[in-house]
């Protein structure tokens, strides 16, 4: 895929004739899909044998509880005491059929607990990106423009901190300031018990609760999860936001920098539309690139910010798990959540080639 | 000219053609200003020259803080008690214990001092291993392509597009997850990091690999006939590795991170085999919600410094490697030693 | 027509008075800008001419207050009746498009790749005007579009700057400025970055707005013809200071400064360019060469002996890789090179000269037909059987500046060869042999201890020449080897390439687009053109009369050094060009 060959002279033809070939388009778009598979199948097989060559996830799990003769008799009844090599050929079969396992702990499918919790961790993600976006695109236009200034030195410093703190640093800050010192934000938990109740009896619910709240028209509902979403959304959102800034910054930098927005300049055009127009849209494709990569990323934040917040979503459930030493149930939401990265990136390349000419035509 | 080949630029002879414009200058500085960290202090200007110094000042304080560790913490990181026998749990700041004690009993501030050491420790080993395994695979894959290449590439890009804590979390359960504890706790995350970090250190060396083969002066080594492993050795290897400083301090502050991460997430050491920043602020979770404050305080500033220290250093090589970013001085001379100067030049030319 | 025009009545459009500019480097301070004061009138054409380093493009910037943030600007612009240096951000946005635009060098970069060229020539005229309605807009666009002629400018209108060619992106950039109406067009080597034959067409362009809409035009360039073609008065700088300036005429028949006498001295010129014999195809034999040629043997050494490369019908294709087309670089090309000669190769950009030499060399792959080099086969060559007929070839690069490790002493990169194939030399040996060949390059012993970022241009390419000779070899590939330096540079390593070549007495291969240096070293020249070889013979032969409308066209859109013969030339080619429509 990266391999490419340079060709030293290239034909400088007349006009090259190729306006608009939606074929080519449709055609980029089945590659970049079908490349989403050797991903997924590296990372799958690369945490199923991972995971096994050390143990069963039984024994694991059930070490000092069970006798010798009863954890022999479970490892035999599920399985695992036959080769690696058939085991996983059987767990990819049952992966394409959808079926990721079995935890051990409680005895759910996994799949069950993805979709039971998995649009928790959703909702959360979407907030944080709110404010990921709100801060990091703007004060990051603004560092460029303001290069080596006070307001670029302020604002690099600043995402410096927020890229030095980790999640639950934050986290654990917010809570002690508007839990304990000034408390007037909920510290934890998704919504209020009553919140909960309301939401618990919706008939076919998406599990976001904003979204529940909306359907039934309950607006204090929608403004008690919103009130919970304040706190997890700004710790997960402004560690974001200082990746964004900096990425913004760097970026609109270099192509503020290029001949084409000197050009402009040469033809009098104002210095707020060279910024806002001239350079933003061809530094885009780099930052919506590294940011697909970083929403993606940021999933790994959301386990760290749902266990301090105890928001349960997929990463609470998690670390949960990984308490249990649950490996079954670790390992499924691991490869769903590699999946995921997977398709996220995917949409990103999709995007991508819908904003550079040079790729839609 | 008889000597052996020198390895060093020496200063430019008093006869010949003037080289370009800089190169004299540069032709003369010692080796040692050379040096990635050196030469930068001297080129850096500003708020550059702030942000670096600012963290080279924090980073040797770490570092000093880890070296001294036994000298400068009172007690010891797995301690509970001393002569005037157990410290209490959750006990506030005094001066027995300047930052307090933790919900298991341990000294903060102790703790605190003695996580220098598990961080240094983590930074050095997972940053070193995967530097050598990043950089050799890199290397022979960017140069030689062909099958193993696409494979690694396809591999690395699998790995490096996955959350790199999720992947560190099945590396810990492998490396002691089992009911064993065959490594110690520290070399297993730190071990953990390592896998996390390979890709990445391979992506960079092999795309500079793959860049320096089409570049002339390789190619032009290639029409002499130089065999492959020379080339590599010779050619690609110095121009290949040139940012490596750069990932290494990045990599770094996201090799402490990740370790407090798994800390927090409860992957972390035992705290009788080591203090671990990450642990700490796991116990304090609770602890916060009941207003006990300096049990997550602490810790959680020491992360936040580290992390800063290495990131400032780290920021200001990145603008000052890249000459778009990098600040220089402002010309300061006054408007008639200009006209002076300009007047000398001109006669100059005339003479000429 | 390039007449003169009578400047001194009108009241200048541009006055520069003592303009001085320093800028902060890495390097230290660079005075770029010596006190400089000149002045364009309505209508004229003023060309800045000038190496590397001479400051003309800053110049050209401080025009429009286009210098960055490191430098420091003394001295006054006015531009019509406007103070440029002293203008605040709002004042210096009106001035810039309308009262003069800038044309840059590189028009792939001068254009933004996300947007459409219609709505970057619409963006200028916003800037301006920004009460005009969409339609409106569009229109003006596109009748600039149309006035730069592009054809069916209304659909290109909606096209991305990468469906353009060269050429036409030039175009746009040009439209732009005459969308603004611009009274002056600052055009910063405009024609550097393009082929001969679309330089001669943009440079038409630019006369046309001239002689149209009595546009003035300040012309950035270090290409004498360039300047010959296009300019009435010509400003010459040399590091910073503008040491003469006349009418284009009188500097080309009676240069007054030394520089200049050299700079023009040192211009490659065609020699069998009779542009009559060019017109007329093959009706008479060519006639003697106009200025004396470089003393080539008329026939090639040692005609008798097998020659060293042979192709025949050789084809190389680029392999397109996952859903792109394999692209043909080259297309049944036959020649060969005899010991001893020097066989040019010359060719536009996409011509595949480049490919074919490193083919040669074993660098690319050569993937039909026959290409025996010393007998070797290249078609599906295995690198270990070829490895021991290296060192019977030398490779010089185009660009002297990554040609070298620079990690690595200019000693240690020559003797590298040596350490390769003479493995039985001693340390002492080599030594000797590399102050052998920095001497043999004119380069001072001690230059064996640089490194190559230490060493100019020109020297770094005189070292690349000694490296390309070191084993003696029995061919020496030379790619463009000067086209980075500036013209008086070129003139001394061309010079040294021949006294090497007449001392050693190796084959060589020189490819270049530059057809007068290509005429001046060639005993016979090959001319390309999208991957075959149009035509090759000694250099009177195909530029005396050639046989091909392409090589007919070539040769008369190359513009020489003399304003006279150049406005003669320009018929030619326009008609060349008309024909070939």
């Amino acid at each position: 895929m990266t391999a490419s060959v340079e060709v030293p002279e290239l034909a400088a033809g007349p006009v090259k004739k190729s306006p608009r070939s939606p074929s080519g388009l449709g055609r980029y778009i089945l590659v970049r899909f079908l490349l989403i598979i050797p991903t997924v199948w590296i990372l799958t097989t690369l945490v199923f044998f991972l995971m096994r060559i050390t143990g069963d996830p039984i024994t694991a799990s059930q070490g000092g509880r069970l006798t010798q003769d009863q954890l022999a008799q479970r490892v035999h009844d599920a399985g695992y005491d036959r080769p690696l090599i058939v085991q996983y050929f059987e767990y990819m079969g049952r992966l394409l059929t959808g079926d990721f396992g079995t935890t051990v702990s409680d005895h759910q499918q996994v799949t069950k607990v993805l979709a039971d919790y998995g649009s928790a961790t959703l909702e959360l993600v979407l907030f944080s990106l709110v404010v990921a976006f709100a801060v990091g695109i703007p004060f990051g236009m603004v560092a460029a423009k303001f290069r080596d200034r006070w307001p670029d030195a302020v604002l690099r410093i600043l995402a410096i901190l927020a890229y030095a703190t980790p999640v639950f640093f934050i986290g654990l800050l917010l809570k002690l300031v508007f839990g304990i010192l000034w408390p007037i934000l909920p510290v934890a938990g998704r919504a209020n018990t009553a919140t909960e109740l309301l939401l618990g009896g919706v008939i076919n619910p998406t599990h976001l609760y904003l979204l529940d709240s909306l359907r039934i028209g309950s607006m204090s509902a929608a403004g008690d999860v919103l009130r919970h979403a304040v706190l997890p959304a700004i710790a997960l959102g402004l560690i974001t936001a200082g990746t964004f800034l900096r990425l913004v910054r760097t970026n609109l930098i270099g192509t503020l920098g290029s001949q084409y927005v000197e050009s402009a300049r040469s033809r009098g055009v104002s210095e707020f539309r060279l910024v806002t127009k001239h350079a933003y849209r061809p530094a885009l494709i780099p930052i919506i690139t590294v940011m697909g990569m970083q929403i993606a990323l940021s999933l790994a934040g959301a386990v760290l910010t749902e266990t301090t917040f105890e928001w349960k979503g997929l990463g609470f459930q998690l670390y949960q798990y990984i308490q249990a030493r649950d490996f079954v149930a670790v390992q499924g939401i691991v490869v769903m959540l590699a999946v995921i990265v997977a398709v996220t990136n995917f949409i990103v390349d999709i995007i991508v080639a819908f904003i550079d000419p040079r790729v839609r035509y | 000219m008889s000597t052996a080949a020198p390895v060093q630029p020496t200063g430019p002879g008093a006869a010949g053609p003037a080289p370009l414009p800089g190169a004299a200058k540069r032709a003369g500085e010692s080796p040692l200003r050379r040096l990635p960290i050196v030469r930068h202090v001297r080129q850096a200007v500003g708020l550059q020259r702030g942000m670096l110094l600012g963290g080279l000042v924090i980073c040797a304080l770490i570092l000093l803080c880890a070296l001294f560790a036994p000298l400068i913490a009172p007690y010891g990181f797995a301690q509970m008690n001393d002569a005037n026998g157990d410290f209490g749990t959750q006990q506030a700041p005094s001066a027995a214990h300047l930052w307090g004690t933790t919900v298991g009993g341990f000294d903060v501030f102790s703790r605190v001092v003695w996580g220098t050491r598990t961080a240094v420790f983590v930074i050095v080993v997972a940053v070193t291993i995967s530097l050598i395994i990043g950089v050799v695979l890199g290397l022979v894959s960017g140069y030689l392509g062909g099958w193993l290449d696409r494979i690694l590439v396809v591999v690395a890009d699998a790995i490096y597009a996955f959350p790199s804590l999720l992947l560190a979390i099945v590396m810990t359960i492998v490396i002691s997850g089992g009911q064993s504890k065959v490594v110690g706790g520290v070399m297993a995350a730190a071990i953990s990091i390592t896998v996390v970090f390979v890709p990445q250190y391979f992506r960079v060396v092999r795309a500079e690999a793959v860049r320096l083969k089409a570049e002339p002066f390789v190619e032009s080594a290639q029409v002499i006939g130089v065999s492959k492993p020379r080339i590599i050795a010779r050619h690609i290897y110095r121009n290949a590795t040139r940012n490596i400083p750069l990932i290494f301090t990045l990599n770094a502050s996201e090799a402490i991170l990740t370790l407090a991460a798994l800390g927090f997430l409860g992957f972390g050491i035992e705290p009788t085999s080591a203090a671990e920043w990450g642990f700490d602020l796991n116990k304090a979770l609770s602890d916060v919600t009941s207003g006990i404050w300096w049990t997550a305080l602490f810790p959680g500033l020491a992360i936040v410094l580290t992390v800063l220290g290495i990131t400032l250093v780290g920021e200001s090589m990145n603008d000052l490697n890249d000459p778009r970013l990098r600040l220089r001085k402002k010309p300061r001379r006054s408007r008639r030693a200009r006209a002076q100067r300009a007047r000398t030049g001109r006669t100059a030319a005339k003479e000429a | 027509m390039a007449e003169e025009k009578s400047a001194a009545q009108q009241a200048p459009l541009l006055t520069i008075d003592d303009l001085d500019v320093t800028f902060s480097t890495d390097a230290g301070e660079v005075h770029a800008v010596n006190d400089l004061s000149i002045a364009v009138s309505p209508g004229e054409v003023l060309a800045i001419v000038g190496e590397s380093g001479s400051g003309k493009s800053v110049t050209a910037r401080s025009i429009l207050g286009l210098l960055p943030d490191t430098a420091v600007v003394d001295g006054a612009v006015v531009l019509a009746g406007g103070s440029v240096l002293t203008a605040g951000p709002a004042a210096l946005r009106r001035l810039r498009g309308s009262d003069a635009a800038m044309v840059f060098q590189e028009p792939s970069t001068a254009l933004n790749p996300v947007y459409t060229v219609g709505w970057q020539i619409a963006e200028g005229l916003r800037a301006h005007n920004p009460k005009l309605g969409r339609k409106e807009l569009r229109a003006r666009a596109v009748e600039a579009m149309e006035k730069v002629g592009i054809p069916d400018a209304a659909e290109r209108y909606d096209y991305y700057p990468h469906q353009f060619s060269g050429g036409q992106k030039q175009r746009i950039v040009i439209a732009m400025a005459l969308a603004l109406g611009a009274k002056l067009i600052v055009a910063d080597e405009p024609t550097t970055a393009l082929d001969v034959t679309v330089q001669a067409e943009i440079l038409d362009l630019l006369r046309e707005l001239r002689d149209d809409f009595d546009t003035a035009i300040v012309l950035i360039t270090h290409n004498m013809g360039v300047v010959a073609d296009l300019a009435d008065r010509v400003a010459v700088m040399y590091r910073g200071d503008l040491v003469e300036t006349a009418g284009v005429r009188d500097l080309f028949a009676s240069p007054r400064h030394e520089y200049t006498r050299s700079l023009l001295a040192a211009v490659p010129r065609l020699a069998s360019a009779d542009i009559a014999s060019t017109t007329a195809p093959a009706t008479t034999a060519p006639e003697a060469r106009v200025q004396t040629a470089p003393e080539a043997p008329a026939e090639p050494a040692r005609p008798d002996a097998a020659p060293l490369v042979v192709a025949e019908g050789l084809e190389i294709v680029y392999p397109g890789g996952f859903g792109k087309k394999d692209f043909q670089a080259v297309g049944g090309v036959s020649f060969d090179i005899r010991p001893g000669e020097v066989y040019g190769l010359v060719g536009e950009s996409g011509s595949g000269k480049t490919t074919i030499g490193r083919a040669i060399a074993g660098l690319t792959r050569a993937t039909g037909g026959s290409l025996r080099v010393f007998d070797h086969e290249m078609v599906g060559f295995k690198e270990r059987g070829f490895r021991p007929l290296r060192k019977r070839i030398g490779f010089v690069f185009q660009d002297p500046a990554a040609s070298f490790n620079p990690h690595l002493s200019i000693g240690e990169c020559i003797a590298e060869p040596l350490a390769v194939h003479r493995a039985d030399i001693s340390a002492a040996d080599r030594r000797r042999k590399v102050d052998e060949l920095l001497d043999a390059v004119q380069l001072p012993g001690d230059y064996a201890a640089r490194y190559p970022h230490e060493l100019s241009g020109g020297q770094r390419q005189r070292a690349s020449l000694a490296r390309g000779i070191s084993l003696d070899p029995e061919l020496l590939v030379a790619d463009e080897p000067t086209s980075a330096l500036d013209v008086s540079v070129q003139a001394r390593v061309l010079d040294l390439f021949r006294e090497l070549q007449e001392r050693f007495h190796y084959a060589a291969l020189f490819i270049s687009h530059d057809l007068a240096v290509v005429d001046m070293l060639s005993d016979r020249i090959g001319v390309l053109y999208r991957g075959e070889l149009l035509e090759s013979g000694t250099g009177p032969q195909v530029l005396g009369s050639p046989r091909h409308d392409y090589t007919r066209r070539l040769i008369a859109s190359l513009p020489v050094p003399d304003p006279v013969e150049q406005a003669a030339r320009r018929e030619v080619a326009r008609e060349l060009r008309a024909g070939a429509r």
